[in-house]
């Protein structure tokens, strides 16, 4: 090849590649940056979606407001199209580039410990809203969603009683759902239950054909699910297909999560139990008001706004009472203005911020699945986030750096 | 294009050029591009090995994402149970080799063409995959590394200066680690082009029974190549490890593997460069989209893979060399039509040139 | 007793499965020695097709044995027109220019449905062995693929259009000199085989979850499948996902649905470093 081309060529491509990544005309001093990470396609994006939304929301609200400290909020937010080393990428560029005052993001538990570690090496404040399975101890983190020691202390008693003692799980094959089945086992024995097998799937299994006869043979009175994705819908709808729905009960730690029970058909899963912290049916006057914004912003026919969707809003309300009470978003300041116990009131109730686990203190409710909608059947108030603090204490260990898992 | 292409000037223009790279960079750009270009450069080797392998050695391999990632783990595993990373930085290259040269042995030695091949790479990465994938319970560990299934290991620790477990690599280092490995493969590999052994290679990617008849056994030598591909696809592994201080069974994905394909692709099959080319443009591209929510990434990637392959089926930079010879033909011949005694003059030294470049 | 019956029945199935998915793969290997790497997103428009027809009030049965096939049959025609036909021949570039048509239909069904998960319940309630139940829809699965396979040898050894082809794809040339247009068959064989595909994803709708990104779980089976079977398309389907199917069925009943894919790959291995040319290779050569 021509020396002249292959000069040209080199320099274009150093040029090109070079080019966008010069910071762009610094950012107005008058703006503060909320960067989101939030999947918008691949195979999360059932999740993702109504969070994007919500964080959507939040920021506005908070701009018409008048901003944070006089000023006025942009948010930047990046899709990792569920691809673990744009969460990396994001991440970096959140904490380097952005020099975001807060980053709010990861959905799986996967993507939070690719995140995490990279916003503690920068120094930049993270937010994770997803409901998990409990035990990050981490001062740099916030973790907002509900977790077993809330929902599934409440969830496997309740149906127990209503349905018997054997139980049958079935999870995903992540650490999620490896952590929560331990939980589910761990409260099944405790009343008096027992396990009648623990299965694993992997994220994009769909044949559940010799799964199902295997629960057939096991004859257990119930079924705790904690599947998640849309590779596995297939099982709730291969079970049905098999007559099953109509013989042996589910309760599910996830189902419902995105948007499972508008998808299948209510023969498929009407009578399935779960248990979050926000309902979309829940009577309150904050969340008849939330409700009302939602629907003018985003329209009165959005399909359902899920649990994940709320963790993001109360993150991000949160989050802006901690700037308020500290008077600035300088990191240590904030941590420690959240850390005196900030209450916000929220449309899933009061969230209350637990200082030694950096957790919540949140309502949780037990629903059941009626005609594609979800019926709340009983409300416990301000649940303690129980299994984080059994083990996780960042007044007396602020250097603690790691997630606690429960021993299997 | 092509006598250039092979000469010792083109590999001496493009390493200086790396070489300017890599002392301008660091004290250009700030740190968050200095880690973006660190990645680059790591999927850069990755895609340089498949360029070699394909390119010069024939070899189609749909699976060359399972050596990157057995790098990756391997590197993980081994420095959370040894400690000091000199180790675990040679394992990383060795057993992604191994594994190379037991597949190779497969491969070649059975005598399979092909499309066979594509099967058989493409049906260990998903192998791999779902093994790793389905690892996520506790009881799942080699030494003290838990393996984490889909979750993969978090916190790796980064490598540290040999001998001195403490002195771990700051961006910047880890940068110019990266540059200069990159830099040694390129070298490393053109050098081996055009020695003999590269020769027999290249000769047993255009006509595998004529080589045979030369008395050459093609098999040796596509092994050889295969392996060397997996050794360095191993070491952009550990770096990898190193540049994200994470790994997941996604590395061994469809996707990764796909990945790469379209990198060398679209930056030109037979070069070296090419891939590299191909694959920060790709890279940069994908990170472009993941900040816009107007076009799906699916529909941009595909819609490039398919205007390659119909349009530019020889990838950017071969086809960019092909235009610059053609406007410096024209330039030349427009010379050489004003006199006939300069075009007589310019001929000879041309022939003289063409007799010294091959 | 029963529950080897039951397990009967769920290889029957899981062969069943193999085959169909496999099919328009085959066919268009098979007859154009045209590796299709947007096969699974053939499927894809196929459940979508399906999906879309119910919607707008069509009988289940019609929209996935007639909607889906000429919906996707259409598509494949427009594909083969404009971009296949000009890489006959050089497989490498069909394979890499069929995957990148892979990633664009991904990429504008996402656009315009979005990426929730769609979905149709499966039809025809469930039925008893003993203690177990299963499915209805499993016998109908296994029965439309035995008549599939049935459908396949019937056009190909009996109908004019089956002899044109297989005259076409053995000496292209001698069928030009004889009147027969070769870029024609090879626009119908696409055709075909993109129908089929069509089809399977019709059929599949039911039981798995239809996201624009279903197709990545079929293709590399379908690839395996079909490369395993060898040159005669349909003995080597046959032979290929009964053995196939068989083990990664029985493998997941032994242990877990992830072991049993690993078995079914593991198996390929083996048996590609055993019969280079596949099954049909070897064995039944010179069949249909």
């Amino acid at each position: 090849m021509d020396r002249r081309s292959f000069i040209k060529a080199s320099g274009v491509t150093l040029a090109g590649a070079v080019a966008p990544m010069f910071p762009l005309a610094a950012l107005a001093g008058d703006q503060l940056v909320v960067s989101s990470i939030l999947d918008l396609s691949g195979g999360l994006d059932i999740y993702g979606k109504p969070m994007a939304d919500c964080m959507t929301l939040a920021v506005e609200e908070q701009n018409a407001a008048g901003g944070l400290l006089g000023k006025q909020l942009k948010l930047a937010s990046y899709d990792p199209q569920s691809n673990m080393q744009l969460y990396a990428q994001f991440a970096q560029k959140a904490a380097l580039k952005d020099k975001a005052a807060v980053v709010m993001g990861g959905i799986t538990s996967a993507s939070r410990e690719v995140i995490r570690p990279v916003l503690d090496r920068y120094k930049t404040l993270y937010f994770y809203n997803t409901q998990y399975e409990g035990g990050v101890c981490d001062r740099d983190i916030f973790c907002t969603g509900v977790t077993p020691g809330q929902t599934v202390a409440k969830l496997i008693p309740y149906s127990m009683k209503k349905w018997g003692k054997k139980v049958y799980v079935l999870a995903a094959d992540y650490n999620y759902g490896q952590i929560t089945s331990q939980w589910v086992k761990k409260f099944v024995l405790e009343n008096g239950g027992s396990v009648a097998s623990i299965d694993f799937f992997p994220l994009d299994v769909t044949n559940f054909g010799p799964a199902i006869s295997k629960i057939e043979a096991a004859k257990p009175d119930m079924i705790v699910s904690a599947l998640v994705g849309g590779a596995h819908i297939s099982f709730y709808r291969q079970w049905a297909a098999a007559g099953m729905t109509k013989k042996i009960p589910l309760a599910s730690t996830t189902f419902a999560g995105g948007n499972e029970h508008i998808v299948l058909s209510p023969a498929e899963c009407n009578g399935f139990l779960v248990s979050y912290n926000y309902f979309q049916n829940l009577d309150t006057p904050e969340n008849k008001a939330f409700k009302a914004r939602f629907y003018k912003r985003f329209g009165k026919d959005y399909p359902n706004i899920t649990e994940l969707a709320m963790g993001t809003y109360q993150g991000f309300k949160l989050w802006a009472a901690g700037v308020k009470k500290a008077g600035s978003v300088d990191r240590m300041k904030v941590i420690e203005a959240l850390e005196s116990g900030i209450s916000i009131d929220a449309p899933s109730g009061k969230v209350t911020l637990d200082p030694p686990t950096h957790h919540c203190v949140l309502n949780v409710s037990i629903a059941e699945v009626k005609d594609k909608q979800l019926d709340v059947i009983k409300t416990f108030p301000q649940q303690k986030p129980s299994d984080t603090s059994a083990v996780c204490n960042l007044i007396k260990n602020p250097n603690d750096n790691q997630q606690y898992v429960i021993k299997a | 294009m092509n006598r250039f292409a092979k000469s010792w000037m083109s590999a001496a223009l493009s390493l200086a050029i790396g070489i300017a790279m890599m002392l301008v960079l660091p004290g250009v750009l700030d740190d968050y591009t200095l880690i973006q270009v660190t990645i680059y450069a790591v999927m850069s080797i990755l895609g340089v090995s498949l360029g070699f392998i394909w390119g010069f050695g024939g070899i189609l391999c749909f699976g060359q994402a399972a050596f990157f990632g057995l790098g990756a783990y391997t590197y993980a595993i081994a420095v959370m149970n040894m400690g000091d990373s000199t180790g675990p930085f040679l394992l990383a290259i060795a057993v992604p080799a191994l594994f190379a040269m037991i597949l190779g042995y497969v491969i070649f030695y059975g005598r399979l063409s092909d499309v066979y091949m594509g099967v058989i790479t493409l049906t260990v990465t998903l192998i791999l995959f779902n093994l790793i994938n389905s690892t996520a319970g506790p009881e799942w560990k080699i030494g003290s590394a838990p393996l984490g299934g889909f979750n993969g290991i978090p916190a790796i620790p980064t490598l540290n200066v040999p001998g001195h477990p403490n002195d771990v690599l700051s961006p910047k280092d880890l940068f110019d680690l990266t540059f200069v490995c990159l830099l040694v493969v390129y070298l490393g590999l053109r050098m081996l082009i055009s020695s003999k052994i590269g020769r027999v290679i290249i000769a047993a990617k255009e006509n595998e029974q004529r080589v045979l008849l030369l008395g050459y056994d093609a098999r040796v030598y596509k092994l050889f190549s295969f392996t060397l591909g997996g050794a360095i696809a191993g070491l952009a592994g550990c770096l990898f490890a190193n540049w994200g201080a994470f790994t997941s069974p996604t590395i061994f994905g469809l996707a990764q593997s796909a990945q790469i394909i379209i990198w060398v692709i679209v930056g030109g099959l037979g070069t070296l460069v090419g891939p590299i080319v191909g694959c920060v443009a790709i890279q940069w591209l994908t990170t472009q989209i993941g900040t816009q929510q107007m076009f799906n990434s699916n529909l941009v990637l595909g819609t490039i893979l398919v205007v390659f392959v119909l349009l530019v089926p020889r990838g950017i930079v071969p086809t960019l060399g092909s235009l610059g010879e053609w406007a410096f033909g024209r330039m030349r011949r427009r010379k050489a039509s004003s006199t006939t005694a300069a075009a007589q003059a310019e001929t000879a030294p041309a022939m003289a040139a063409t007799e010294r470049a091959t | 007793m029963e529950l080897a019956l039951v397990i009967v029945i769920q290889v029957l199935y899981a062969v069943a499965t193999l085959f169909i998915i496999s099919a328009g793969l085959a066919v268009i290997f098979g007859m154009m020695k045209v590796i299709n790497l947007a096969h699974g997103e053939f499927m894809m428009l196929g459940a979508y097709a399906t999906i879309g027809a119910i919607r707008l009030g069509l009988n289940l049965w019609v929209a996935m044995f007639v909607v889906a096939p000429i919906a996707v049959g259409l598509v494949g025609v427009v594909l083969e027109r404009l971009v296949i036909r000009r890489l006959y021949g050089r497989m490498v570039d069909t394979m890499l220019a069929t995957w990148g048509l892979s990633l664009l239909l991904i990429g504008i069904v996402t656009s315009i449905a979005g990426d929730t998960t769609a979905g149709v319940s499966a039809p025809l309630g469930s039925f008893s062995i003993g203690a177990y139940s299963l499915s209805g829809y499993i016998p109908v699965v296994i029965a439309v693929a035995i008549a599939l396979a049935l459908a396949i040898r019937w056009v190909l050894m009996r109908t004019q259009l089956g002899l044109i082809a297989r005259g076409t794809m053995q000496n292209p040339d001698m069928a030009n000199a004889l009147g027969v247009s070769p870029s024609l068959v090879y626009s119908v064989t696409f055709a075909v085989g993109a129908a089929l595909s069509g089809l399977a994803g019709g059929l599949l709708a039911p039981i798995t979850g239809v996201v624009p990104t279903m197709g990545a779980a079929f293709v590399a089976k379908a690839f395996i499948t079909v490369i395993g079977g060898g040159p005669a398309i349909l003995a080597g389907l046959v032979g290929a996902s009964a053995l196939f199917g068989a083990i990664n069925q029985l493998a997941t009943f032994a242990t877990t649905p992830v072991i049993g894919e690993v078995a079914l790959l593991a198996a390929a291995i083996v048996m590609l470093r055993l019969l280079p040319q596949g099954i049909t290779g070897r064995f039944f050569k010179g069949s249909l």
